[in-house]
């Protein structure tokens, strides 16, 4: 049984961590990328980035004041059981936002958007979002915390069958290209990309893209792979830096997410996770204990299931007799 | 590449910067800030320039140097701050206000993320004396706020909340910035930006359009967003 208490703690937790430690994928792809970054100003940009994440660590303080949107996706195993429900689930979250905004502190960046109230604790009507998913043979959950900027750097565009892989290429580096300038999309970020689904999902699925697969990780669809490499190396000869300065290195990593789509359509999102990638994760086991990670693991196999079943053991040693 | 930062011109600036101290310094020096600054963005812009409210009494003789900036800072039970970190937010979206807030507050430096336009620059922080800083990253909250070293005072807090209010810092060795605009409004944005128009051409070779358009928007890849 996970009870109320376990579950505000942990969530505060992760709050903190993803707030000041640079998730450690992420620091090596902007490490790695600093070592072959040949823009005098661009390779300035990335290894101030690299002292301000050691200032971070070191002071336990944010790595960047801007709080962006905090949110959390959490992944429920089917066999889990919490002592005050979904309900209980839920308050316990948007509890552990409002503390962290205090303890850490972060800035209370959540508003009305036409009245401009500020509770000042980063919860308000819609905030933080929770998106939800489920995992079969599980008794524990998933909570992931993700602070990303809010303003820059996405776009969504339908796009048609005929428009093929070179619409998507256009419409990728369209978006780098614009909102790379001045460095609005704060990159060399990971990008995430949403391709199908209904519009709404395209949105999802390109964040979630940019926000829960860790640097170097690949699509299972080899072709799919195939296209992410393509795009990183593509985003990376625009010829665009940090900040929008001379240089390469724009893309960290490229992730494709995809979702059946209408039959007469191909939409696609565009979204970049910043210089301050701020992700963490914490497994809360069915007896209360706690495991913190960076990955968020958040698309499983089930995840990506393409029809009524899904592969599991048990099925595939049924298939196999 | 090997470390940049030591490759870099720097300068560190006392506050309230002289007109001199501005005269000569280049695009795409670094600098370093001790003194007193303050925030401000729309929340204060409207309240002083919309509303008609007065300017704290004393601003100023005390800084001139505006960061458009909100940071992430906590007001405790007993009335003190706590600050963690503190990070540019986008500043052309402030250009409607900024000259009246260069006369109004005298500020020869404004602090803040991805600069403004070149026509900005050209009327309204040049004929104020005005330089831009940018902020580098943009996300070194931590590294700057480490020079944070008191909150002098903060006004508007209860009105605005946290993240209008304009807080008055006292800073030491607060940076990296790297200068955006100088005096004669020559812009490290526009300038870097030139050089990467030119490659934009080639790298859209052979792409074809998509089949629907869409309205209002630039397809000129070499036009800026801002």
């Amino acid at each position: 049984m996970i009870e109320y208490e376990t579950i505000e703690r942990a969530a505060r937790q992760i709050m903190a961590n993803a707030a000041i430690d640079i998730p450690p994928d992420y620091r090596q792809g902007i490490e790695d990328m600093s070592k072959w970054e040949k823009g005098e100003l661009s390779c300035f940009v990335l290894q101030t980035m690299m002292d301000n994440w050691k200032a971070a660590s070191a002071d336990r303080r944010p790595m960047c004041a801007d709080t962006g949107l905090p949110r959390y996706y959490v992944k429920i195993g089917n066999n889990a059981q919490l002592a005050d429900g979904f309900i209980g689930l839920e308050r316990a979250l948007r509890s552990a936002t409002a503390k962290a905004t205090h303890d850490i502190p972060l800035r209370p960046n959540r508003v009305h958007p036409l009245w401009r109230t500020d509770h000042n604790n980063n919860v308000g009507i819609n905030a933080p979002e929770i998106d939800w998913s489920f995992e079969p043979d599980a008794d524990w959950i998933d909570i992931t915390s993700v602070h990303k900027g809010g303003l820059f750097g996405t776009d969504y565009r339908m796009l048609f069958p005929g428009d093929g892989i070179d619409g998507i290429k256009r419409f990728f580096l369209d978006t780098l290209v614009s909102f790379g300038k001045r460095g609005l999309a704060c990159q060399p970020a990971i990008v995430g990309i949403g391709l199908g689904g209904s519009k709404d999902i395209t949105m999802v699925l390109g964040k979630q893209a940019a926000c829960l697969r860790v640097v170097g990780d690949r699509n299972p669809d080899a072709k799919i792979a195939e296209l992410e490499l393509e795009l990183k190396r593509m985003g990376n000869s625009i010829g665009m830096g940090a900040m929008g300065f001379v240089g390469n290195a724009m893309v960290a990593d490229c992730h494709i997410e995809v979702g059946y789509t209408h039959t007469g359509g191909m939409p696609m999102s565009v979204h970049t996770f910043c210089l301050s990638s701020r992700r963490a994760t914490v497994r809360i086991h069915a007896d209360g204990s706690c495991e913190y990670r960076h990955d968020p693991q958040w698309f499983t196999p089930y995840m990506r299931r393409e029809t009524v079943e899904w592969p599991t053991a048990e099925h595939s040693e049924k298939q196999s007799v | 590449m090997a470390d940049s930062r030591a490759q870099r011109k720097t300068v560190r600036l006392t506050l309230p910067v002289r007109d001199r101290d501005l005269d000569g310094l280049e695009i795409g020096t670094v600098v370093y800030l001790d003194g007193v600054i303050y925030t401000g963005r729309e929340g204060v812009y409207k309240k002083v320039l919309e509303e008609g409210a007065d300017l704290p009494e004393g601003l100023c003789e005390l800084s001139n140097v505006n960061f458009h900036c909100s940071p992430a800072a906590a007001v405790e039970d007993d009335g003190s701050y706590t600050v963690g970190g503190v990070t540019a937010t986008a500043s052309f979206r402030f250009s409607k206000w900024m000259r009246a807030w260069l006369e109004c507050s005298g500020a020869r430096i404004i602090i803040g993320k991805g600069g403004m336009s070149i026509e900005d620059y050209r009327d309204i922080l040049v004929p104020a004396g005005a330089i831009y800083l940018t902020t580098v990253g943009y996300g070194t909250g931590a590294l700057l706020g480490r020079g944070i070293k008191a909150v002098r005072k903060v006004h508007w807090l209860e009105e605005l909340g946290n993240a209008q209010a304009m807080w008055i810092f006292e800073v030491e060795n607060f940076g990296p910035f790297i200068v955006e605009s100088d005096l004669d409004g020559n812009s490290l944005f526009q300038q870097q930006g030139q050089l990467i128009n030119a490659n934009l051409e080639k790298l859209y070779e052979g792409l074809k359009a998509p089949a629907l358009s869409r309205y209002g928007e630039t397809d000129d890849r070499k036009d800026e967003l801002i």
